[in-house]
């Protein structure tokens, strides 16, 4: 207690349970308010990249990762199995695009419309997600070349869609300029072309990148790390049917 | 002489009043939000980190020092500290410069304590520029923040001005961009909007050209772009102030 305090008797009792009512109140208020996850439906509509870019307030690189995080949160856990499901695509594309455009040069975007939106089972939106990530790739190749490398191996084993895995994969070779690009990266339609199975090309890939230590960030490190073991996890069950069949 | 005491009491007074603390408050919040949402980055969370701490503790920076200044400056001349300055043989542009002079100290401690964590995730020329780049935005601010607070006399209107020139002067680059968009309508309304918005730009300092989380993340900028930048910064500083002088100097107290 200091001298300008006087001593905790001479606050009257009715505001002492006053406060006590009040503090209860609000934290039962807070404590029953339903706290839903966000559904695909709430996706609101984009924004303009430039009204994103003036809501920044000059802070563009942490407006574009606060707004992947923002995206990220809707259908994530919304009721159904499979995250980002049911998403519409449209709104999401123009999403991305917008905070591409804030932030030219973060990978955030592309990372996540290769290897979260395009995981989509339904093949259209997986489309459309890879096409968003060809369509930037080619304004900035040198530097979005990984994320089209990933959705080439996604055309081929999840999309069945060869002649696409091809034109991603001629992309990268042709467009990329860069000593950083490694030797692999540039033969992929090699790569492509070769008989191989999901796992074993996702393992040379990711083996690739981690080698040429382009991938530091420990964020990606444990998502590419647990992606692999749900890819060999899979593999496996499928095969486990397969004998059993 | 003069000029350096009243700096010296300014920084008294700011010490006293709490600021290392709500300095350190700020970095610890900052930090303890960057975990957080580092935590849901799924790529880009060191990035996420360092842009998130950075653009927190600029705003901070620039809040506190803001804050400290229109306080100060009212409780002065609430406590008839000035009028007491006045009657003694002290110039009124050494009162005035030598309080600015406390405030633009206070703002480069604070700015070279917000660099500080930043040398967790950053390179140091990196940091070190940024830093540079925040003491000269705060020096800017407590500039304007008491040339306000002269002008304004009242505390709400002055804290109201500031803030507003500060968001303003940090949209002013996306606003024009937008009104020069190649979809807007060409016509005259059009026209004379896109014209009120450079006329504005004019008179307000690029601060969305300064203090970039760019550097942090991405290398520190070209030299050439960092000194003009920095330079746009001190003439619009010199205006604050010699406008901040002329109307102290004419006011009748």
């Amino acid at each position: 207690m200091t001298r300008d305090e006087r001593p905790l008797a001479a606050v009257p009792v009715w505001v002492w349970f006053t406060l006590a009512l009040a503090l209860a109140a609000q934290i039962g208020w807070q404590a029953a308010r339903p706290q839903a996850p966000r559904a695909a439906s709430d996706l609101p509509p984009p924004p303009a990249p430039g009204v994103l870019r003036l809501a920044s307030f000059g802070e563009p690189a942490a407006a574009a990762r606060l707004a992947m995080l923002y995206l990220q949160s809707f259908d994530l856990r919304a009721g159904n199995d499979i995250p980002y499901r049911d998403l519409d695509y449209g709104r999401l594309i123009g999403w991305l695009r917008a905070i591409l455009a804030t932030d030219p040069r973060s990978q955030y975007p592309l990372f996540a419309a290769a290897r979260i939106y395009a995981e989509n089972p339904d093949p259209r939106k997986a489309r459309a997600a890879l096409e968003f990530v060809y369509q930037e790739f080619l304004k900035d190749p040198n530097r979005r070349w990984r994320s089209l490398a990933h959705a080439a191996l996604l055309a081929k084993y999840r999309l069945k869609d060869l002649p696409l895995a091809l034109r991603y994969a001629t992309a990268v070779d042709r467009l990329t300029t860069a000593r950083e690009v490694p030797v692999w990266a540039k033969q992929m339609r090699l790569f492509m072309l070769e008989d191989m199975d999901e796992l074993e090309a996702a393992k040379i890939m990711l083996g690739g990148l981690l080698a040429s230590g382009q991938i530091k960030d420990p964020a990606e490190l444990r998502f590419l790390k647990q992606h692999l073991e749900q890819l060999e996890a899979r593999i496996k069950d499928r095969s486990t049917r397969r004998q059993g069949k | 002489m003069h000029a350096a005491i009243l700096a010296r009491f300014v920084v008294l007074e700011a010490r006293r009043s709490g600021l290392p603390w709500l300095v350190a408050a700020s970095v610890a919040a900052g930090l303890g939000l960057a975990a957080f949402l580092s935590q849901l980055a799924v790529t880009e969370s060191v990035e996420l980190q360092t842009a998130i701490v950075a653009a927190m503790l600029r705003a901070c920076a620039v809040f506190l020092v803001a804050a400290q200044v229109i306080t100060s400056t009212q409780r002065e001349r609430d406590d008839k500290g000035l009028e007491l300055m006045l009657s003694l043989p002290l110039s009124r542009s050494a009162y005035y410069l030598g309080r600015l002079a406390g405030f633009a100290f206070c703002g480069g401690a604070v700015s070279a304590c917000f660099a500080l964590p930043l040398l967790l995730w950053s390179r140091p020329q990196s940091v070190l520029l940024w830093a540079l780049s925040l003491g000269a935005e705060t020096v800017l601010m407590a500039a304007a923040a008491m040339f306000f607070s002269v002008v304004l006399v009242q505390l709400v209107p002055a804290a109201a001005a500031t803030a507003g020139m500060y968001l303003l002067a940090r949209s002013i680059g996306a606003i024009q961009a937008i009104a020069s968009g190649p979809l807007a309508e060409p016509s005259l309304a059009q026209q004379f909007a896109r014209w009120s918005i450079d006329g504005v730009g004019l008179l307000l300092p690029r601060l969305d050209s300064v203090t970039s989380t760019d550097w942090l993340l991405y290398g520190p900028p070209a030299a050439g772009a960092y000194v003009g930048a920095i330079a746009g910064l001190a003439v619009y500083a010199l205006l604050l102030v010699a406008a901040g002088l002329f109307d102290f100097h004419r006011r009748n107290l």
